[in-house]
């Protein structure tokens, strides 16, 4: 039976459903910045989008291509350069949520997006890089990841650790030092993972309509820690759909 | 004090071969032009610096200008990989490119103890991160109050910081305005500064949260309208997205960028070589 939406936007409604609540959000680029701006236009009209190119309530009319288009300035609340964004307003301890992207996640939901292993004796994969989310995984109250849910995304074993979740288990980030409580929550096109309250091991806490506990099984690097009894996410509502591809066509018209 | 110059004179005494250079500019006020000079001029051996390479790095790293580069986050912004940076580091093409790498509350200090002329800064960061272990200007400090264990920071002191701004005075005084990123740390850590400007007006009259670089803090201003493009000048251009996107297919692929080079820098109007 053919459905009215994609795998994408079962991950981008149901990221934006994330943020139901928080007052602040620090917004990663891509898929983080959608969810977010769909937020907006959804759960949370009052939420504050913080970008670390310097714009502090940015409310954009399309979706950012880059973390610094104008509009984002245009439409702030307030414009604080680079250094202060990252001591005062994240180290500060103000901003609710952090949300990121990731190339690659363990079961801990540890973020690597600076290289990839090709094995021995083959150059690694260069990614990115770390730009904010070591110290937005670190300061924010707590964290969201977004990301597909692939083999090569969920991995058993990072080949480096950029950015760090629940570390190797419970009390990890305590003894690390990270005041934040770190990831909540990894939303992907199959579902939503959350870290067990006793052991931090990313567990499969809902399946999006349609998806399958072994679909997830099988685009898993790990063998994954599935709850009890797995829910299933409400589907995309119509104003949900309408408003993700109105804030997306903008910018596809201008390709 | 500032000297207004042509963007050619500038660039040839300001910068030389085997300087550290930050260019800076967080998406907006990108030095693009004054880039392409050094590429026209062929100043190599450098030391690249900047928080978020983009494409302006990109193209020079693939014109084989820089032997280092010392950034936190090289991607093209929404659209994917920067190609001829990632050619560089895993293939060596055209050359080598050695990395100090960090993250972006990491290099923003660096800059901060480099303009407050301290050796490093101090910050809550890189905690559990990976990335200590592939750099040696991060290290641990100890509170001497509390105890507590914080991460230290090298500083940062380019040879020559280059940006762009909207505008200067006649006399070489500079204002900027919209998202100033790490402009104002970059130009004060920097032995020396160039400013591409938008347009020189007889006096810079106020406007709500711009930045103003005094003349003295400046060695060189040269005037070049457009030249943050593919970036942007917020009040008198818009980024030019579509670029960021088809720079993905032309620096994909080696033959691709070296016409692109070629056609758009290297022979570009008023090119004026050496």
């Amino acid at each position: 039976m053919s459905q009215d939406w994609t795998p994408d936007e079962l991950m981008e409604v149901n990221a934006a459903r994330a943020l139901a609540g928080a007052r602040t959000c620090f917004v990663g680029i891509g898929l983080p910045s959608t969810a977010a701006n769909l937020a907006r236009r959804t759960v949370n009209p009052g939420l504050t989008l913080i970008y670390e190119s310097g714009a502090i309530g940015a409310r954009p009319a399309a979706l950012p291509l880059s973390i610094g288009d104008g509009e984002l300035a245009d439409t702030a609340d307030a414009v604080v350069p680079v250094p202060e964004m990252f001591n005062y307003w994240l180290q500060g301890g103000r901003i609710d949520v952090g949300f990121l992207g990731a190339a690659q996640v363990d079961r801990f939901a540890n973020v690597n997006t600076t290289a990839v292993s090709r094995g021995q004796g083959r150059p690694e994969i260069r990614l990115p890089g770390a730009g904010g989310a070591p110290e937005i995984a670190a300061g924010c109250g707590r964290v969201l990841l977004v990301l597909r849910h692939s083999r090569r995304g969920f991995v058993p074993r990072l080949d480096f650790v950029t950015t760090v979740g629940h570390g190797t288990g419970p009390g990890d980030r305590a003894a690390l030092g990270l005041p934040g409580r770190g990831p909540v929550a990894v939303i992907t096109d199959l579902g939503v993972l959350t870290p067990d309250p006793g052991t931090a091991e990313l567990t499969l806490a809902a399946l999006h309509p349609g998806v399958t506990v072994d679909d997830v099984r099988a685009a898993t690097g790990w063998d994954v820690r599935i709850a009890r009894h797995p829910s299933f996410t409400e589907p995309p509502t119509g104003a949900e759909l309408a408003a993700l591809r109105a804030l997306k066509s903008p910018r596809e018209e201008a390709t | 004090m500032a000297d207004i110059r042509s963007l050619h004179d500038a660039v040839a005494d300001l910068i030389h071969d085997g300087d550290t250079v930050a260019m800076e500019g967080f998406t907006h006020l990108i030095p693009f032009a004054a880039a392409h000079e050094l590429i026209r001029q062929g100043t190599t051996d450098l030391t690249l610096v900047r928080m978020t390479p983009d494409v302006v790095y990109d193209q020079l790293i693939g014109a084989g200008l820089a032997a280092r580069l010392v950034f936190s986050w090289g991607g093209n912004p929404g659209v994917g990989s920067l190609h001829r940076f990632r050619d560089a580091v895993e293939n060596g093409w055209p050359r080598p490119l050695e990395l100090d790498e960090h993250s972006h509350a990491g290099m923003a200090n660096r800059y901060v103890a480099g303009a407050s002329g301290l050796p490093f800064a101090v910050l809550r960061g890189y905690l559990g991160s990976d990335i200590p272990r592939r750099t040696d200007t991060v290290a641990t400090v100890v509170c001497p109050f509390t105890g507590a264990e914080l991460a230290a920071v090298a500083a940062l002191n380019p040879d020559v910081t280059v940006i762009h701004a909207q505008r200067a005075d006649p006399a070489g005084n500079v204002q900027l305005w919209g998202l100033t990123g790490v402009q104002k740390e970059a130009v004060l850590a920097a032995r020396r500064v160039l400013v591409t400007v938008e347009e020189v007006v007889p006096a810079l009259d106020p406007r709500p949260g711009a930045l103003t670089l005094p003349t003295w803090t400046v060695d060189a201003v040269a005037v070049v309208p457009g030249g943050a493009h593919p970036s942007y000048a917020a009040g008198y251009s818009t980024r030019d997205n579509a670029f960021y996107r088809a720079w993905d297919a032309i620096s994909r692929d080696r033959e691709a960028f070296t016409a692109w080079l070629d056609s758009q820098v290297r022979r570009r109007e008023g090119a004026t070589p050496r």
